[in-house]
């Protein structure tokens, strides 16, 4: 008895020991897998770490799914950080955000704890760990593809990740040449990060609502699809919400934000890992293109991080409350419209045998 | 050993450099799941390649704009919009971006370095063989003092095969405040000597920090950098400068300041890195003007040393 109270004592001086992470500088990889690790032992009863997939340098990709354990499955809110090198701010923000919604979590009775029971959150901190390594090292900081060696005559390292997902592939705004920043692979899905994300969501794909892809920089939200001859079923409703989460994001710190398909404000493209999302089924899907608007680009400065992150993660949050809102208030919805169904054709039989 | 046990290997040690205490009173957290073996996705069995014919000679690198959007496959847009356009989207913003361009080098300096912030109207209209015609009103803000004017703009694209650089003019007047005049002057005179040149590199570093005492050479490499930006910008291109790579001071001449510049440009639709070499020259009477841009082959085969 008296052993197990010194281990409990040990255990919160260990945590409290473990350096506190910063959430306003930058951080190389490594130390982002600690953090990681961090977060699962601190909150081990809603977060556990999935290993879905591996690099072309055979490093793990892994993700941090938290929700209250129920024993079903659950729905999910998917977010992915990190799929260009060079956006360091994106890897951030989803430290960021775990951060956010674990402290909200604990905020007895708090919508985020509400959230959680019914629903769960796929975060991967970084899905292109071997393009953000890189990034680190000297001279290559603007780095964007992947490590996939070229093939064939072309010497040139790396796959755009963002063009190489298995969607009207290769059709526009990509580069045949191994060489270019948007170069889309040899074929859809021949990088192994698309590969493993692809794989992985597949098979749970009717359960996710929500498709978060963190990018920068540009500030805009861009709503499916980035092929300018597909039109998302739900195009109207995006743009809704998206218009809606911009709005939301311009509150905190005055910060405009466009909303729009690629094609539309940005440039088309295709094989990017949103249009595989919404085409997969998933209804809600969206690239957040966060700070700045070219004054330091790739290199958002660290007093920045905070500020950033506070709008996107208001904007990511509209979206998450009026997708579970739509998921799980619906059913309550219609059971309340069925029970006044019931009453009102009540109500009529009294009447008409009344007369 | 499996990855999995692996993990909980770590954890273990982890805990234990934490606390030092033995394990056998604590329960540890699930780790790793390792999913379920499964299916893999089926990919199409023939890769679907699309056939380019600019996949030869790869080795030589992506010189110029036009060589990147020859390889880029792309759908015929014959149809340009004309009439009025969207703000919003892209053509819009495109042709503003190169208004921002030309008045940066018009009215740049190490103290004013104009950044677009909004489009309010835009409309189009095609000259035939002389090109295109953009006529905009747009909201202007100086990155530095942040102070924001609205003016209008146009901006032709040249047409046919020789293309050249877009025209641009515009109904700005002129910076609104007066102030930065004394501190061009001291700059200038600080900087007026043959003395301590100055020389620096990486604004901003990889982290976003531009040093105090540099922030005028990073706005005034932005600014130099406007003159490459401009004459390199189409319909098909959004330039921002990335990085000043490195900035050399040399000795002034005809009372210019001059400087060799090393900067990285960001183009947006390719999202390609484009480096570029410059001279700037600088005073608070003439401004800024830029010569001897170079344009530096993309380094493929200068790969750092592994990481280890």
């Amino acid at each position: 008895m008296m052993l197990a109270l010194v281990g409990m004592l040990l255990l919160q001086m260990g945590a409290a020991t473990r350096a506190i992470h910063d959430y306003n500088v930058y951080h190389p990889y490594t130390e982002i897998d600690s953090w990681m690790t961090g977060i699962l032992i601190d909150n081990p009863d809603i977060v556990s770490i999935e290993r879905y997939g591996q690099t072309y340098e055979k490093r793990d990709i892994n993700l941090l799914r938290i929700g209250e354990r129920t024993g079903a499955m659950k729905k999910v809110a998917w977010m992915d950080c990190g799929i260009h090198a060079r956006e360091w701010i994106s890897p951030a923000f989803c430290q960021y955000f775990i951060k956010q919604i674990l402290q909200e979590y604990r905020v007895h009775g708090s919508r985020m704890a509400a959230m959680m029971k019914e629903m769960d959150f796929y975060v991967t901190p970084v899905l292109n760990v071997d393009g953000y390594i890189y990034s680190w090292l000297n001279g290559t900081r603007l780095w964007r593809k992947n490590r996939s060696p070229g093939t064939g005559s072309c010497s040139c390292y790396g796959t755009d990740l963002n063009r190489n997902f298995n969607v009207t592939w290769g059709t526009i705004g990509v580069s045949t040449n191994c060489c270019s920043e948007t170069y889309g692979g040899t074929a859809a899905l021949s990088s192994p990060e698309a590969a493993s994300v692809t794989r992985y969501l597949e098979q749970r794909k009717a359960d996710v609502l929500l498709f978060l892809t963190i990018h920068s920089y540009g500030q805009l939200i861009l709503v499916p699809y980035g092929n300018p001859n597909l039109t998302a079923p739900n195009y109207g409703q995006l743009m809704k919400v998206g218009l809606a989460a911009a709005a939301e994001m311009k509150k905190v710190h005055g910060m405009s934000y466009r909303v729009g398909t690629s094609p539309d404000i940005l440039y088309p493209n295709s094989g990017s890992s949103r249009d595989w999302a919404r085409l997969a089924g998933i209804p809600y899907s969206f690239t957040f293109e966060l700070r700045d608007n070219g004054t330091f680009g790739f290199e958002l400065p660290e007093e920045q991080i905070q500020p950033a992150c506070e709008e996107a993660y208001s904007g990511a949050m509209h979206i998450i409350n009026h997708v579970h809102r739509e998921q799980f208030n619906a059913a309550v919805s219609v059971a309340t419209a069925s029970l006044l169904g019931v009453l009102l054709a009540t109500c009529v039989t009294v009447a008409n045998n009344a007369f | 050993m499996s990855p999995a046990l692996m993990r909980v290997l770590r954890v273990v040690v982890l805990l234990s450099a934490v606390r030092g205490a033995p394990l056998a009173t604590v329960t540890l957290p699930p780790v790793i799941l390792e999913p379920v073996p499964l299916e893999p996705v089926p990919v199409p069995s023939e890769p679907v390649r699309v056939d380019s014919g600019a996949d030869q000679n790869i080795s030589i690198p992506i010189n110029t704009e036009q060589q990147q959007q020859q390889q880029q496959v792309s759908l015929d847009v014959d149809v340009m919009l004309t009439g009025e356009l969207n703000p919003n989207h892209y053509p819009a913003r495109r042709a503003a971006q190169v208004v921002l361009h030309h008045l940066n080098t018009r009215y740049g300096s190490p103290y004013w370095w104009g950044a677009l912030r909004q489009v309010h109207k835009a409309t189009a209209e095609a000259l035939g063989d002389s090109g295109r015609k953009y006529s905009l009103e747009v909201t202007l803000q100086d990155q530095i003092s942040g102070t924001k004017e609205t003016c209008t703009a146009e901006v032709v694209f040249p047409g046919g095969p020789a293309g050249g650089p877009p025209q641009v003019t515009t109904s700005y007047e002129g910076k609104s405040e007066i102030n930065t005049q004394a501190q061009e002057e001291a700059l200038y005179n600080q900087y007026n000597t043959s003395q301590n040149l100055l020389s620096g590199h990486n604004l901003p570093d990889s982290y976003g920090h531009v040093a105090p005492g540099m922030e005028p050479f990073w706005h005034l490499g932005g600014v130099a950098s406007s003159f490459v930006m401009l004459k390199e910008s189409s319909e098909n291109t959004l330039y921002n400068m990335a990085q000043v790579v490195s900035v050399t001071q040399l000795a002034t001449e005809n009372n210019q300041l001059r400087f060799n510049y090393d900067v990285l440009l960001h183009e947006m639709v390719s999202q390609e890195i484009i480096h570029w070499k410059l001279l700037a020259s600088w005073s608070p009477q003439e401004g800024v003007k830029a010569s001897q841009m170079e344009l530096l082959p993309k380094c493929h085969h200068c790969e750092p040393p592994q990481e280890h």
